[in-house]
């Protein structure tokens, strides 16, 4: 078996040459570095050849047999560094190391940034013991979302004056409502507004992350897929942090120091925000790693998150509570509901392209469907509420994210349908997707932005 | 004659550490000495050598050098460390071993065989 495509005969040695380099590097435990190698292994059995006398071309086809198969000098090599299969290089995707080398310590720069974005508001809340919790936290949140742009526009060299201008605006009115909307007791909608600040932002971050492309509904999905990454290295590198914290208070106590409170006033916060960028960072330096793990995750949170709401349909057909769910029920189904919603956005963006319909595009199916239900029954109970109790900032805004999530959810389930069916592509469900993620944002501002004046800030 | 598949891989390393004991060289043209040394009789392929090679770099017997081809593109160097040069003497001791007993072997036999010739052949 030979590695030629019947395209590559008609081409060019060189170009000939690069998509050798290009199969040679997508093959698990080939670093760049040895495909270079190779390559000019190639190029010396290609010159002693035209030196006999052959054409390149004949010299290309009998130095590519020579060189081997392709498949075979690649488990050669991944046998002497079998490491690199679950590890991949760093810069994997044809970066050169020294790339990201480089990119270490602005990224450092920017993560102390970040810590300090967290640090600075939390740290003067707990010291002047004026200032309310969740001003601390709403500044800190801005905060970090100015020093993510700044670190987003500098990785997106160069940044788009009009993008970064228009988000630093965002950031600025965002700050404003702190400044201008008037503290009072109890607080729901600023507590409402510091809950869907993130949301908000995170939709308002594509913008710096896609540049230009914004617009691009399938570049988006690369957004899209670039903060389930960042989520998840954040939670490891989260998880990684809380053993280091345990470990240091054990290791200090054991010897008669207390560090708790300067590990909460200083370690802690500084961690919090600088990880963001240290995760940020990791996607795009490592980003062979968790392609791998995407798929894995939804594949296997998919199945066990159907069985939970099909679990929990029934439960709300055998207790009756369906007619009438309380609060507390409201609010765990609005949590569980959000959490499929960032699954199917996760298990759309990590699904390979162009495959036919599977098993476990009818499981998703499936899932969405369950999950409409939910959330109809939900949105009825709650409609049935506030007529009989009337609106109040948590109702509407919980009422707001299932009306969000249910036109979500209907037009996955429509489509998803249809390409079942095999009557549309599966880029349609995707491009729903994107297209959906300013709504998400829209709403979540408005949240923000529109309910303590509405609410008179309650 | 070939020689089997088995000692080419056995014998490897120390006619890699060898070639480098004489200078800096690349895959290539290790390859092409290897083949010329032996007047053809060890054909090392691509999939022998690098990994041979990138093994012998994780050990610390060989460092590798990027330097460049006369083509000005970029070519990997391997250049033998000390470690490198001690390994070669110990492999070399070894061969000879192996070397000197398949000699000696054939020396006894010799010694077996000559007079039994001499019995069976009347002069």
């Amino acid at each position: 078996m030979t590695d030629l495509s019947p395209a590559a005969a008609t081409s060019g040695p060189e170009q000939q040459i690069d998509e050798w380099r290009a199969r040679m590097l997508a093959r698990p435990g080939v670093a760049p570095e040895d495909v270079d190698e190779l390559e000019d292994h190639l190029r010396g059995h290609l010159g002693a050849l035209e030196a006999l006398g052959l054409t390149p071309e004949e010299a290309f086809l009998v130095a590519i047999r020579r060189v081997g198969a392709q498949h075979a000098i690649a488990a050669d090599l991944a046998r002497e560094h079998s490491g690199r299969l679950w590890k991949q290089y760093v810069g994997a995707d044809g970066e050169r190391p020294g790339q990201n080398r480089a990119s270490v310590l602005p990224m450092l720069g920017f993560a102390v940034l970040g810590g300090l974005a967290v640090k600075i508001p939390v740290g003067y809340a707990v010291r002047s013991e004026s200032g309310s919790a969740d001003t601390a936290l709403f500044a800190a949140v801005l905060a970090l979302a100015a020093v993510a742009t700044a670190y987003l526009a500098w990785r997106r060299r160069p940044p788009v004056p009009g993008v970064v201008g228009a988000i630093a605006l965002a950031l600025g009115v965002f700050g404003l409502t702190q400044v201008l909307y008037p503290v009072t007791a109890p607080g729901h909608t600023r507590l409402l507004a510091l809950l869907h600040l993130p949301l908000a932002l995170g939709v308002l971050l594509g913008a710096v992350y896609l540049g230009r492309d914004w617009r691009d509904l399938d570049r988006r999905l690369d957004y899209v897929r670039f903060l389930g990454e960042v989520v998840i290295y954040y939670v490891l590198i989260a998880l990684g942090g809380g053993v280091l914290m345990g470990l240091t208070v054990g290791v200090f106590s054991a010897v008669g120091l207390a560090p708790e409170p300067w590990i909460q006033e200083w370690v802690l916060p500084l961690g919090v925000g600088g990880a963001v960028v240290v995760a940020a960072w990791l996607v795009e330096a490592k980003k062979g790693v968790v392609e791998n793990m995407a798929p894995v995750l939804s594949l296997v949170f998919t199945p066990l998150f159907t069985l939970l709401l099909l679990a929990f349909l029934g439960a709300l057909l055998a207790t009756g509570r369906m007619v009438d769910p309380d609060r507390d029920v409201l609010i765990v189904v609005d949590l569980v509901l959000v959490v499929v919603l960032g699954l199917v956005l996760f298990s759309v963006s990590a699904r390979p392209a162009g495959a036919p319909p599977g098993w476990f595009d009818r499981l998703q199916f499936l899932l969405v469907v369950v999950a409409l239900v939910i959330d109809v029954v939900v949105l009825v109970a709650m409609a049935g509420r506030i007529g009989e109790y009337g609106a109040s900032p948590n109702k509407l805004a919980a009422l707001g994210e299932n009306l969000v999530l249910a036109g979500n959810l209907v037009g996955s389930a429509w489509l998803s349908f249809g390409f079942l069916r095999g009557r549309r592509p599966f880029a349609a469900v995707e491009r729903w997707q994107c297209r959906y993620l300013p709504v998400v944002g829209v709403w979540a501002a408005l949240v923000v932005l529109a309910f303590p004046p509405v609410f008179g800030f309650r | 004659m070939k020689v089997g598949k088995d000692l080419v891989a056995a014998s490897a390393a120390p006619l890699v550490l060898g070639i480098l004991a004489e200078g800096d060289n690349y895959g290539y043209a290790i390859i092409q000495r290897v083949s010329r040394l032996s007047s053809g009789q060890l054909e090392w392929s691509e999939g022998l050598l690098y990994p041979l090679l990138h093994r012998l770099e994780r050990l610390g017997q060989v460092e590798s050098i990027w330097g460049t081809a006369e083509s000005g593109r970029r070519r990997k160097y391997y250049r033998i460390t000390t470690q490198g040069r001690a390994a070669l003497a110990e492999q070399r001791r070894a061969w000879r071993a192996v070397d000197a007993t398949l000699e000696a072997l054939s020396q006894t036999l010799q010694h077996l065989v000559r007079p039994i010739r001499e019995l069976g052949s009347p002069t």
